[in-house]
C-alpha cells in the first residue's frame, strides 16, 4: 500500500503545474498549428478546411524570403560578434582579483534584467540621425554627415548584440568556473607561454560554453521582437515583426500562424541538432 | 597568479561603456529641460518625471504592470515549488522529459507564443482580459521561479527530511517547519526573477494585450513606435532605477550572480 500510494506523490506534486502547462502551452500550441493549415478570405476570414497555402506562401513568397533570409542574417552576424566580444569578456572576468570580479560581473550581465524596450530606447537615442553618436562624431569633426544607424540592418545587429551577449558571458563564465586552474599552471611551470596555455589548455575547453552560448544567443536574435520593431523601423521586416503585423495589422491569422510554426520548427531543428552535436562531441568535457 | 595585462583592461572597460551606454544616454536625456531629446549639458530638470503623473495611460501601464507582476509571480512560485519538490525529491518514469517540458517556455520564441495565446484565448473567449495576461505570464516565467527552486532543493540535505520524518513529523510539517525555512532563500529569490521577468516581457504581451490591459513595455513600445521624446525617456528611467532597486534586493536575498550565473563559484 505504502509503496503504490508512494508512487503518486511526484505525480501529484507535479500535477498543477502540468495541468498550467497542458491548458496554456500545448492547447494553444496544438490550435495554432491547425490555424496554420486553414484558408482565409478576405471578406469571411478564417474559413475551416485543410490546405498547405499558407506555407507555400510563405516559403515561397519572395517578400518573405527576404525577411527570412534578413531574420537568419541578422542572427548569424548578432551571434558572431557576441562570440568575439562576449567570449574575451568572459575570460578577462575571471582573471580578476575578487572585489572587482563580482562587481564587473554584475555590471556585464546585470542589464539583462532591465527591459528590452529600455534598452532598445537607449540605442534609439544613440543612433538618430541627431543621436548621440552622431553629435559626438560632428563635434570631433570627424566624417562626412551622419552616419545613417538607426533604421539600418547594422543598427539592428549592434542593439541586439547588446541585448543577447550577457547570456554568452554567462555561458562562457560557467564553463570556465568549471577549469581546474592547476592544470593552467603546471603548463606554465613546465615553461609553455600564456599565449599558448591559452591556446591549447583555456580555449578547447571552454569551446563547448562558447558553442552553447551561441546556440542561445541565435535563437534569441531569430525571434527577436522589439529592438527590430523599434530600430528597423516600419520598412525592414523580421520574421517576428513580420508576424506581429499579419496578425494585428493584415489580419491574415493563418498566413500568421504558418509563418510562426515555420519559426518555432527552425527554432527546434537548430536547437536539437546542435545540442545533439555537442553532446556527441563534448560528452567528456560538459559537466 | 595570472592578472590581466593594459590590453585585457581596456576591453573591460570599453565593454563596461558599450553595455552601459544606452542606459547612461536614456537616463541623462529625461532630465532636459528642453522639449526635445537632447542631451542638456547646462542644466537638469525634473519636468519629464512630473509630466509621468499627468499621463494616465503611463500611470495605468505602470500599475497593471505591478499588479500582473505579483498575482504572475505568486502562481508560479505556488506551482514551482511542488513540481521541484517531486522533480528533486523523487526518482519516476518521465521525470527527465517533465524536466525539459517544464523547461520549454524557454526555448519557444516568445513571437510563437503570442501568436498560439492570441489564438487561444480569442476562441476561449477571454482575449485582452486580466486573467488571460496572468495565465500566459504564470507560463513563460514559470521555468525561471522552478530554475531557482530546483537549485534551493539541491544544496538542502535529504537526510534532514528523512530525520525529521523518522522522528515522526508528517510530511506537511516536515515542509512547513524543515524544508520551507531552509529553501525560502531560494523561492524567494525565483520569486523576484519571476517578477522581473514577467515586468520586462513585451514580445508574447505585445499580442495578448488590449488597449485597456496594457502592461507598461507594451504601451512604451507602441509609444516609441508613434514618437521618441523625452517622456518615454523619463518613464524609462524610472523603469532602470525600480530594476535596479529589485536587483539590489535579489543581491541581498539571495545573491545576484548566483540567480544570473546559477549555483557553483
Amino acid at each position: 500500500m505504502a509503496e503504490a500510494s508512494k508512487g503518486r506523490i511526484p505525480y501529484l506534486l507535479s500535477l498543477p503545474a502540468l495541468l498550467l502547462f497542458a491548458a496554456l502551452l500545448v492547447t494553444p500550441l496544438v490550435m495554432t498549428a491547425i490555424l496554420s493549415f486553414q484558408n482565409y478570405d478576405l471578406t469571411t476570414g478564417v474559413i475551416d478546411g485543410v490546405t498547405l497555402g499558407n506555407y507555400r506562401d510563405a516559403l515561397s513568397d519572395p517578400y518573405y524570403h527576404t525577411i527570412f533570409l534578413r531574420t537568419i542574417g541578422i542572427a548569424l552576424a548578432t551571434t558572431v560578434l557576441c562570440v568575439l566580444i562576449g567570449a574575451p569578456e568572459a575570460y578577462v572576468l575571471s582573471r580578476m582579483q575578487p572585489p572587482w570580479r563580482s562587481i564587473f560581473l554584475i555590471v556585464s550581465i546585470s542589464p539583462l534584467l532591465i527591459s528590452v524596450v529600455v534598452r532598445t530606447l537607449g540605442w534609439a537615442l544613440l543612433f538618430g540621425r541627431n543621436g548621440v553618436i552622431n553629435q559626438v562624431l560632428g563635434a570631433l569633426g570627424l566624417g562626412t554627415g551622419p552616419i545613417p544607424l538607426l533604421y539600418t540592418v547594422h543598427g539592428i545587429v549592434i542593439a541586439l548584440v547588446h541585448v543577447s551577449v550577457p547570456f554568452m558571458v554567462i555561458s562562457v563564465w560557467a564553463s570556465l568556473q568549471r577549469l581546474d586552474p592547476k592544470v593552467a599552471r603546471a603548463a606554465l611551470s613546465l615553461g609553455a607561454s600564456e599565449a599558448t596555455v591559452f591556446r591549447r589548455i583555456i580555449l578547447p575547453q571552454i569551446i563547448p560554453g562558447i558553442l552553447s552560448g551561441s546556440l542561445i544567443v541565435f535563437a534569441l536574435a531569430a525571434s527577436a521582437f522589439a529592438t527590430p520593431a523599434i530600430i528597423g523601423g516600419r520598412q525592414l521586416k523580421v520574421v517576428a515583426t513580420a508576424t506581429y503585423d499579419e496578425f494585428l495589422g493584415t489580419l491574415n491569422w493563418p498566413l500568421g500562424a504558418a509563418i510562426a510554426i515555420v519559426l518555432l520548427v527552425v527554432n527546434a531543428a537548430i536547437m536539437l541538432t546542435y545540442n545533439n552535436l555537442l553532446e556527441r562531441r563534448y560528452a567528456r568535457t560538459t559537466r | 597568479m595570472t592578472r590581466n595585462g593594459p590590453l585585457a583592461i581596456t576591453f573591460n572597460g570599453l565593454f563596461v561603456a558599450f553595455m552601459l551606454a544606452p542606459l547612461v544616454v536614456v537616463i541623462w536625456m529625461s532630465f532636459t529641460p528642453e522639449n526635445l531629446l537632447v542631451l542638456p549639458t547646462t542644466s537638469l530638470s525634473l519636468r519629464w518625471f512630473y509630466a509621468i503623473l499627468d499621463n494616465q495611460q503611463f500611470i495605468n501601464a505602470l500599475g497593471m504592470s505591478i499588479m500582473l507582476g505579483l498575482i504572475a509571480a505568486t502562481g508560479a512560485i505556488l506551482l514551482a515549488v511542488p513540481a521541484a519538490l517531486a522533480l528533486s525529491r523523487y526518482r519516476f518514469p518521465g521525470r527527465d522529459g517533465l524536466v525539459a517540458f517544464f523547461l520549454s517556455p524557454l526555448i519557444i520564441p516568445h513571437v510563437v507564443l503570442g501568436v498560439a495565446f492570441l489564438r487561444f484565448f480569442t476562441q476561449v473567449g477571454v482575449s485582452g482580459s486580466f486573467i488571460a495576461l496572468i495565465g500566459s505570464h504564470i507560463l513563460i516565467i514559470f521555468p525561471y521561479g522552478l530554475r531557482l527552486v530546483l537549485a534551493s532543493l539541491t544544496t538542502a540535505d535529504p537526510a534532514i527530511e528523512r530525520a525529521a520524518v523518522s522522528l515522526g513529523a508528517t510530511n506537511w510539517t516536515m515542509f512547513r517547519r524543515i524544508l520551507l525555512p531552509m529553501i525560502i532563500p531560494g523561492v524567494a529569490g525565483g520569486w523576484m526573477i519571476s517578477f522581473i521577468q514577467s515586468f520586462d516581457e513585451v514580445t508574447m504581451t505585445v499580442f495578448v494585450a488590449t488597449p485597456s490591459s496594457m502592461t507598461l513595455p507594451v504601451r512604451m513600445y507602441h509609444y516609441i513606435e508613434e514618437s521618441i521624446d523625452p517622456l518615454v525617456a523619463s518613464v524609462s528611467t524610472v523603469v532602470i532605477f525600480g530594476t535596479f532597486l529589485l536587483m539590489f534586493i535579489v543581491d541581498r536575498v539571495y545573491g545576484l550572480d548566483r540567480t544570473l550565473v546559477g549555483p557553483g563559484k
